[in-house]
């Protein structure tokens, strides 16, 4: 029985340590946690590893028996640490391969590079990995399982914190931080102040304005405090099904949208004048509030001094002039993490690039085309990629890919081929390759602005074709190849890409986190524990004992119980420093360091000059009562 | 002046490097010293520290320390003067000096761990003035590109440590801070180098400074988290097998003490991660327009906060505390690195901000 000598054992509950425990334990008043928490009642058969199958009684069960069976084992805690990492694991591959959601390019270069690979990834629904049926399926049976714990902790929860603390165990020797002092009155009987009942009176007060809750069990005092635990970790777990359901249910009335939008230009927001538009599940066009938003002006700044940043983009701002339904006009700036927040919409700057002004003219001099065409950027110094489409107004029908440059440069290679030094406009060169044929627009598939379908069409100017591609500079005109006309770059202006988001269960999301956050703070740092105080009156005077029984974790018991002795001792009379000695710790390193002011005035380091110490040497152990 | 400071900054690196290199050699040496302290110590056999203590809150009190019981105290109350009076029944206990094997009390630390303990704050002074020095080179606070990364994220964790051991003793751990550190602040500032480049748009916010620093001391927690479940994990095995080998495990905590210091620290990072993960999505949805989107920066931190999560399940699960709930500790620091050394450099995401 050596080790039930160390006043440290906290929980006594699960190493079946006899019978004596019992008292301590007392289940009924204990916040119903899974069967095989280590804090639970014991399982059948001592020191038990598999907790589950002390559950398995009978061989034979009923389909309700089997039902409770299944349910049992979903909501353990075995079940719940498989499922979260099962989930975690299950969410490794989409971190491998590209997200349809997040990068449906990656997407399609990853199905021309492994185009063996892909089909079968693909069936595995590994390229939308979060929506997949069997990454929900690990989600949704944990969260099932968790909704099978909580709500049965939570109405155990409740009775708790209505009830009184339990009985005073029988032997508080046993438990955490257990110490006993012997008081007497220099006559060497107990007078009345010492008579057991005022002296748990005073006990059960101090206890109550530390926040405990009492019970007086004859001559002892029964106190629990830290229900806030329970209460943190069952508002943890219940955010957590919150911001589960806000996530899922919440997107579905949202939307977002995005939009290019060039200098000059204005976008209304209603769904045709989007580019592309998401709408959540129960999206209805009502929810789109028309507002207009004009670019203004887009501004870039770029790195110009420091030599190992040149012409890296400092800053993007959008000036824009809003437009609300009733009329209200006003002027804004949106940038990167300055969104502008309008009739219920955010709306982002996403991106941006250049956009040029071009007219195409036949050759008698009619206008066959005009149009200001956004440039997709291709890479940090803002080369860009452009599609012109010309169908109407010259003898033939032409497509023209563009190739721009901000500041453009000679590669070097005497090829004549451009490229971009900054993404600024230094020396900014339009280059065209003239495409002539058929377009393709009249077969009614819908094509991408962005995209030019050559398969029926012959290169007229550009690399493949006799003449080379035709370089324009800002207010420079140059001929089609065959006298089909004329090319004018009229001007280059600056887009910027806009997103527009609503989601009305943003706010929700954050409230759920925030009580996420919050519940794990209380469940992690508030101590649950019991505290009894009890007083026998002896020969020698009046015993007091004191210990304290933790809760789940609790490093600072020992310590807790020690200060309530000595406040207690102090108001009973004991001057301070004998209250201290009587109660004193051994030295261990963790109960000095943890407060380190509290080492100090302990007096049980081997440097104390503290009178009391000389009689007090053999009580380190912890004090334990041998009547 | 930008580049005075920054070349600055890298000379203090290189200097904490050599300092920490002398300090990783000294704490080493303390544990060999203590292979040769545990032989002497009398009666320290493994056995006692496998004694069948487990379970025990702390882990505290084993062999001959708790071996005897004492009475309580007696307190004469004379209402002048008071005096405490041991009723000790003869039984009393030894003389409680000499810490045995898995003792908690704070050892008296060898000359070396003097030493190293030293070499490693005065390393860590010099770190700092890196770090600092890197920020005013910058004009920002100094973590928005892996080499910056590193070298905050080191000086951090050696801080959490030195703070750490202010309330236990922690020496034990000293040589695999020092030896983590090494190898990351080498790897941070040869491989990860860069030099001082301006923030771009996406990154100019307050959520640089709330986010990615909490997410660094998160870091900093579990990574000596880890240590102490590894510790645990020897201890463990020792103790199961009355190993006698590794005899400076002998004059480490037991096992079970271990677990809990572990725990501890873990939860103070979990913490700051559950934080690191809100603050990001709300950062995310002010720069990107949604709050989450799996993108694989994301995805692992996420990935990271569910095995924590795990961890503190399989903590409270009968059948699953000790040596099977410290490998989840030390998978999710493993996860922790991954996250940062591989996941920033070679997977595609939004968070391209390895500035490589
Ligand atoms: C979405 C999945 C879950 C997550 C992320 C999660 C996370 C956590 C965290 C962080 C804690 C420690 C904080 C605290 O004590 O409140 C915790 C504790 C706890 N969880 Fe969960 N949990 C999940 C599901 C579950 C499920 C399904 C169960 C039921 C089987 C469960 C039962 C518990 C219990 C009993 C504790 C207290 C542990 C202790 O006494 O130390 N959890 N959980």
């Amino acid at each position: 029985m050596a080790r039930s000598s160390d006043p440290e054992r906290r929980t006594s509950v699960d190493q079946g340590d006899g019978p004596d425990q019992a008292d301590v334990t007392d289940v009924s008043s204990d916040p119903l946690r899974p069967s095989d928490h280590y804090d639970s009642a014991p399982a059948r058969t001592p020191g038990d590893q598999g907790a589950g199958s002390a559950d398995i009684v009978q061989p034979r069960l009923g389909l309700v028996g089997y039902l409770r069976f299944f349910w049992r084992q979903l909501t353990s805690m075995k079940t719940a640490l498989f499922l979260l990492m099962l989930l975690a694991v299950a969410a490794i591959p989409g971190s491998l391969v590209p997200q349809r959601t997040s990068d449906p390019n990656g997407v399609v270069q990853y199905r021309a590079e492994h185009p063996d690979l892909f089909p079968v990834l693909d069936k595995l629904g590994v390229f939308d990995t979060y929506s997949s049926p069997w990454f929900s399926a690990v989600y949704l049976l944990l969260f099932i399982s968790l909704i099978g714990c909580i709500v049965p902790r939570t109405k155990h929860h409740f009775e708790a914190l209505r009830s009184k603390p339990p009985k005073t165990p029988a032997r508080l020797s046993r438990l955490a931080g257990y110490r006993s002092v012997t008081l007497q009155t220099a006559g060497g009987a107990a007078d009345a102040a010492l008579a057991p009942a005022s002296v748990v009176e005073q006990a059960r007060a101090q206890l109550r304005r530390a926040g405990y809750r009492t019970q007086v069990f004859g001559d002892s005092v029964s106190a629990e405090r830290g229900y806030l635990r329970e209460t943190g970790n069952l508002v943890f777990h219940t955010a957590l099904v919150g911001v589960l359901l806000t996530v899922g249910i919440g997107g579905g009335f949202g939307y977002t949208g995005q939009r290019v939008v060039v200098e000059g230009q204005t976008f209304t927001n209603a769904l045709v004048s989007y580019d592309s538009f998401n709408p959540g599940r129960w999206f209805s066009d009502a929810q789109l509030s028309p507002y207009n938003i004009t670019l203004d002006k887009f501004t870039t700044t770029y790195e110009e001094s420091n030599a190992d940043a040149l012409g890296q983009p400092l800053d993007y701002t959008a000036d824009v002039t809003t437009t609300t339904q009733s009329g209200e006009t006003s002027e804004h700036e949106i940038k990167v993490n300055s969104p502008l927040s309008i009739g219920g919409s955010n709306v982002y700057l996403l991106g941006n690039g250049y956009a040029v002004d071009v007219t195409v003219k036949a050759p008698d001099g009619s206008v066959a085309f005009r149009d200001t065409i956004p440039f997709l950027p291709q890479d940090a110094n803002l080369t860009s990629q452009g599609v012109v489409k010309v169908p109407d107004g010259l003898s033939d029908q032409i497509g023209m890919i563009g190739f721009f440059y901000p500041s453009a440069v000679e590669t070097g290679d005497g090829s004549g081929i451009l490229a971009s030094s900054y993404p600024d406009l230094l020396n900014p060169v339009l280059s065209l390759n003239v495409y002539q044929g058929d377009l393709g627009l009249d077969a009614g598939v819908p094509q991408s602005v962005y995209s030019l379908d050559t398969d029926g069409m012959t290169e007229i100017a550009g690399a493949a074709a006799d003449q080379s591609a035709l370089q324009l500079s800002p207010g420079t005109t140059a001929d089609l190849p065959d006298g089909l006309g004329t090319v004018t770059l009229s001007d280059v202006k600056r887009f910027a890409s806009l997103d527009v988001h609503h989601d009305p269960s943003q706010l929700w999301v954050l409230l759920f986190a925030g009580l996420v956050f919050a519940g794990l703070l209380t469940a992690l740092f508030v101590p649950r524990r019991r505290v009894w105080v009890k007083a026998t009156t002896t020969d020698g005077g009046v015993l007091l004992e004191y210990a304290g029984l933790a809760r789940g974790e609790d490093p600072t018991l020992a310590r807790a119980v020690r200060d309530i002795a000595r406040t207690h001792l102090a108001g009973l009379g004991v001057p301070a420093d004998a209250a201290r000695a009587a109660t004193s710790d051994d030295d261990r390193s963790d109960d000095q360091s943890d407060d380190p002011s509290a080492a100090a005035a302990s007096p049980s380091g081997s440097t104390s000059n503290d009178p009391a110490r000389s009689t007090e040497a053999p009580s380190r152990a912890g004090r334990r009562m041998r009547p | 002046m930008t580049e005075d400071l920054a070349n600055f900054s890298l000379v203090a690196v290189y200097s904490a490097m050599a300092i920490y290199t002398i300090s990783f050699v000294a704490f080493a040496l303390d544990l060999a010293k203590r292979s040769g302290d545990a032989q002497q110590a009398p009666a320290s056999s493994v056995a006692a520290t496998a004694g069948p203590d487990v379970g025990s809150a702390r882990g505290a009190g084993r062999g001959s320390a708790r071996a005897a019981v004492s009475g309580g105290s007696t307190i004469v109350l004379d209402r002048e003067a008071a005096t405490a009076v041991s009723t000790g029944d003869g039984r009393g206990d030894g003389p409680d000096g000499t810490s045995g094997p898995g003792s908690t009390r704070r050892r008296r630390g060898s000359s070396f761990e003097r030493v190293a303990t030293a070499m490693m704050v005065l390393g860590l002074l010099v770190h700092v003035s890196s770090v600092v020095t890197r920020g005013l080179a910058a004009d920002r606070v100094p973590w928005a590109n892996m080499f910056e990364f590193s070298l905050t994220g080191t000086a951090i964790i050696v801080a959490v440590y030195l703070v750490a051991g202010r309330f236990v003793d922690l020496s034990f751990l000293g040589a695999y801070v020092m030896g983590l550190n090494l190898v990351l602040l080498a790897i941070g500032s040869v491989n990860y180098y860069v030099e001082v480049v301006p923030l771009q748009p996406a990154l100019q916010s307050a959520w640089l400074v709330i986010h990615v620093l909490v997410a660094i001391l998160g870091t900093g927690f579990f990574a000596i988290a880890a240590g102490l479940s590894i510790a645990q994990l020897i201890q463990t095995k020792r103790e199961q097998a009355r190993l006698s080998g590794l005899r400076f495990m002998d004059t480490l905590p037991a096992a079970d003490r271990l677990e809990d210091l572990a725990y501890r620290v873990a939860l103070v990072g979990f913490v700051l991660w559950t934080f690191t993960l809100i603050a990001g999505a709300v950062w995310a949805e002010r720069a990107w327009g949604r709050y989450w989107g799996w993108d694989t920066k994301e995805v692992w931190t996420f990935i990271i906060w569910v095995l924590y999560a795990g961890y503190i399940h399989a903590r409270a699960t009968r059948g699953w505390r000790g040596a099977r709930s410290s490998w989840l500790s030390i998978i999710g620091f493993a996860a922790v690195l991954f996250n940062f050394g591989v996941v920033n450099v070679f997977f595609k995401g939004l968070h391209a901000y390895s500035g490589l």
